[in-house]
């Protein structure tokens, strides 16, 4: 079994049966992960490239790990030192990229859409690794995973994701996996800062974190990025973790076994509290090592259903 | 040289409908209308079943020459204005330099009188540099040969600055022509606001960037009792702030472009920066209300807002492509299509407004086919359907939302002063 599709860009294109498939592999990738011998041979002979736009420490790391457990060839580019700095349309760069004998071109770029302007120029698969507010799949499967982990099941589940969703692309491609995955998804945060019509997609859009919280199984925090404040889009940070921040005594709210997520990284004292930060509702150290295991995951049956058959190795 | 046109259905733009006629044409103007008027003569275009409608104008169109002569220029320009039915054309200043001055002005009009396909006007600048802090030499630039003003591309965003223009340019009888763009609602939005840009992850462009300053213009234009032409409208809310304002007689027109009532924000779906558009692609709701206000007159013409430009803009991230439809080759059809295949004009009212309405509010001529006019004429099947085909435009910019898109309606011929310069489809 793999994937019937060239490139990962988002979750809003995918099936739940994907969706599935993608973490059901991720656990035996976790497996691959807990053992003394980290090296596999799944993508001998494949090769990834990290192509980052933007500053990256989980994502980029957790890719490039994942590559390396499973022996590809691995190589990673900044923007800023490449001749992206000399002017080089990411069409070119992809291009170039490609002729270097790539699989897979991992992107990270800080405008929506990079990811599918690439793919359509291109044979090379590409895996989106988060594109200006658009999408950032992996960071959801990787949310999906640990809810799975933790609560067996996703279906049915109350999600509140908190925080600057507008400027999120983690909230975008959480909304659409969990909701493809059953689950009834609310937000909450400032007006400035949550998209215009979002209740179209069946997501329960609140003004305040209180309502939002109540009763909800997972609790999803976003980081808020201290630009949003110099752009007027909000009076103080102050005011932020007053009204917006999670605190314990809001965690109360939701159920008692709540599971708290956070991709980071972690503004403390902003959008959350340390002592929630680093309470027991909190699966945030494990969302790390579950990033691993699911870009591990995908690297994997990305580059399988490319035609390319040693299969025989899994 | 008698060239007659035979057999056609024609619309004269001064109300009059005559159904299997000729048209006499010497040299340059028409000389007959009537029956039987092809012996004796040098050519004949045989338009039977076809419909002869005086020759198409736009009033906004941008030709791109000087200074983006890898986007267009006069000649290719007009060249896909004559392709796409037009005769004459009035093109926006945002060239590099500006046309901001009489020299400018007279070097198009030059410029187009030995290179063009067809009649070229000049729209010039309201300020120095399209900076949009101090007026230009409107009225040199009037007796150049001027038609009208606009900063088009760029709003006049200091609101004393467009009264003063106002006020100066009705002295001349030049008529402004706003682009309204309240520049710090856009912010950095790059499509329109709302679920699409939402789902896009895109940052939206709010309709009161539109709304405020169209209302500001109208305000303007009562207090100074100076006409202005509000281009491209594209909201239900610019609509109706105009069709207020002209309940209150206040001199306003206005003009929408085909692709606001043939596209909505979901053309950006996948991030197709060909549906990339300032003002942006609005709502079903707003192509409605487009539709209505130009029903009942509130939209006094259809402009293309030709913006072509060069493939590499368009290839690039959504934030970073060009602004812009190439718009002149689809203009008639998508006219024709949604507007009068539809029921909600007849083609005499389109004709109004793609020929007869833009002529009068540009005070340029044509828009009217009779005895002793030039012979600037436009013959459409409006039976034939096609699909739109970029690779074939004459314009350099391939930058079209429609291509692959099937249409109802085209452009055969194009007259331009008695000279056929779009032979059955072909240019010559």
């Amino acid at each position: 079994m793999a994937l019937k599709r060239k490139d990962i860009l988002g979750l809003r294109d995918m099936t739940q049966e994907e969706i599935v498939k993608i973490l059901d592999t991720a656990e035996t990738m976790k497996h691959i992960l807990k053992q003394n011998n980290k090296k596999t041979r799944h993508l001998q002979g494949k090769s990834i490239v990290n192509l980052f736009y933007e500053n990256s420490t989980r994502t980029r790391l957790s890719f490039e790990l994942a590559s390396k457990y499973m022996s590809a060839s691995s190589a990673n580019i900044s923007a800023s030192s490449s001749s992206v700095a000399k002017g080089e349309s990411l069409i070119d760069t992809c291009r170039t990229i490609e002729r270097m004998g790539a699989d897979v071109i991992v992107i990270r770029h800080p405008m929506s859409g990079a990811a599918h302007i690439a793919a359509r120029h291109v044979n090379t698969s590409i895996i989106n690794a988060g594109d200006g507010m658009n999408e950032h799949p992996t960071q959801a499967l990787l949310d999906l995973f640990t809810i799975r982990e933790t609560k067996d099941t996703i279906e049915g589940l109350k999600v509140a994701i908190i925080g600057d969703i507008y400027h999120s692309r983690v909230a975008r491609s959480n909304i659409w996996g969990l909701s493809k995955m059953g689950a009834k998804v609310a937000v909450a945060g400032p007006s400035t800062l949550l998209p215009i019509e979002l209740d179209k997609t069946g997501t329960k859009v609140y003004q305040s974190v209180e309502e939002a919280v109540d009763g909800a199984d997972v609790v999803m925090l976003l980081r808020l990025q201290k630009e949003r404040q110099q752009k007027g889009l909000l009076p103080s940070l102050r005011e932020y973790s007053q009204i917006y921040g999670l605190n314990m005594e809001r965690l109360k709210l939701a159920k008692k076994d709540v599971l708290l997520l956070h991709p980071g990284p972690i503004n403390r004292g902003v959008e959350i509290t340390s002592d929630v930060a680093d309470g027991i509702h909190s699966q945030i150290q494990e969302q790390v090592t579950n990033g691993v295991a699911v870009r591990m995951a995908l690297l994997y049956l990305i580059t399988r259903q490319r035609g390319q058959h040693d299969a025989s190795l899994y | 040289m008698l060239l007659c046109i035979s057999n056609g259905n024609i619309i004269n733009g001064k109300g009059g409908v005559f159904l299997g006629k000729d048209i006499l044409i010497e040299k340059d103007r028409i000389v007959e209308i009537g029956t039987n008027l092809s012996k004796n003569v040098h050519r004949v275009i045989d338009a039977t079943d076809m419909w002869v409608i005086p020759g198409l104008i736009d009033a906004h169109c941008h030709l791109r020459e000087p200074g983006f002569e890898y986007k267009e220029d006069i000649v290719s320009g007009t060249r896909s204005a004559a392709a796409g039915g037009f005769t004459s054309v009035a093109c926006m200043p945002n060239t590099e330099p500006a046309i901001d001055n009489a020299a400018m002005v007279q070097y198009i009009k030059l410029k187009s009188a030995s290179e063009g396909k067809v009649r070229v006007y000049p729209i010039a600048a309201i300020t120095q540099g399209r900076k949009g802090k101090h007026i230009a030499e409107m009225g040199e630039m009037k007796k150049a040969g001027a038609v009208a003003l606009s900063d088009d591309g760029d709003p006049v965003s200091d609101a004393n600055v467009m009264r003063l223009a106002l006020e100066y340019a009705k002295q001349f009888g030049l008529l402004i022509i706003s682009h309204c763009e309240d520049k710090s609602l856009v912010a950095d939005g790059v499509m329109n606001e709302g679920y699409v840009s939402t789902i896009l992850g895109l940052k939206g462009i709010t309709r009161a960037a539109e709304e405020v300053m169209v209302a500001r213009d109208v305000i303007l234009s009562e207090i100074t009792e100076a006409p202005i032409h509000i281009a491209h409208v594209s909201t239900a809310g610019a609509v109706d702030i105009i069709r207020h304002a002209k309940s209150r007689g206040i001199p306003v027109t206005c003009e929408t472009a085909p692709h606001y009532f043939s596209a909505t924000d979901e053309w950006v779906e996948n991030y197709d920066t060909n549906a990339k558009v300032n003002p942006p692609l609005r709502t079903q709701r707003d192509v409605e209300a487009i539709k209505e206000g130009l029903r009942d007159g509130t939209i006094d013409i259809i402009a293309t807002d030709h913006a072509p430009h060069h493939i590499d803009e368009k290839e690039v991230e959504f934030n970073l492509a060009a602004n812009g439809i190439s718009g002149f080759e689809t203009a008639f059809s998508l006219s024709y299509t949604h507007l009068v295949d539809t029921g909600l004009l007849s083609l005499e009212e389109l004709v109004a407004k793609l020929s007869t309405t833009p002529a009068q509010i540009l005070g340029i001529p044509g828009g009217v086919l009779d005895i002793g006019l030039p012979a600037d004429i436009t013959i459409v099947d409006t039976k034939r359907e096609y699909i739109v085909n970029r690779d074939k435009f004459y314009s350099k910019g391939k930058n079209t939302p429609f291509h692959g898109k099937k249409l109802k309606g085209k452009v055969i011929y194009t007259i331009v002063g008695g000279k056929v310069v779009y032979d059955k489809e072909v240019l010559t």
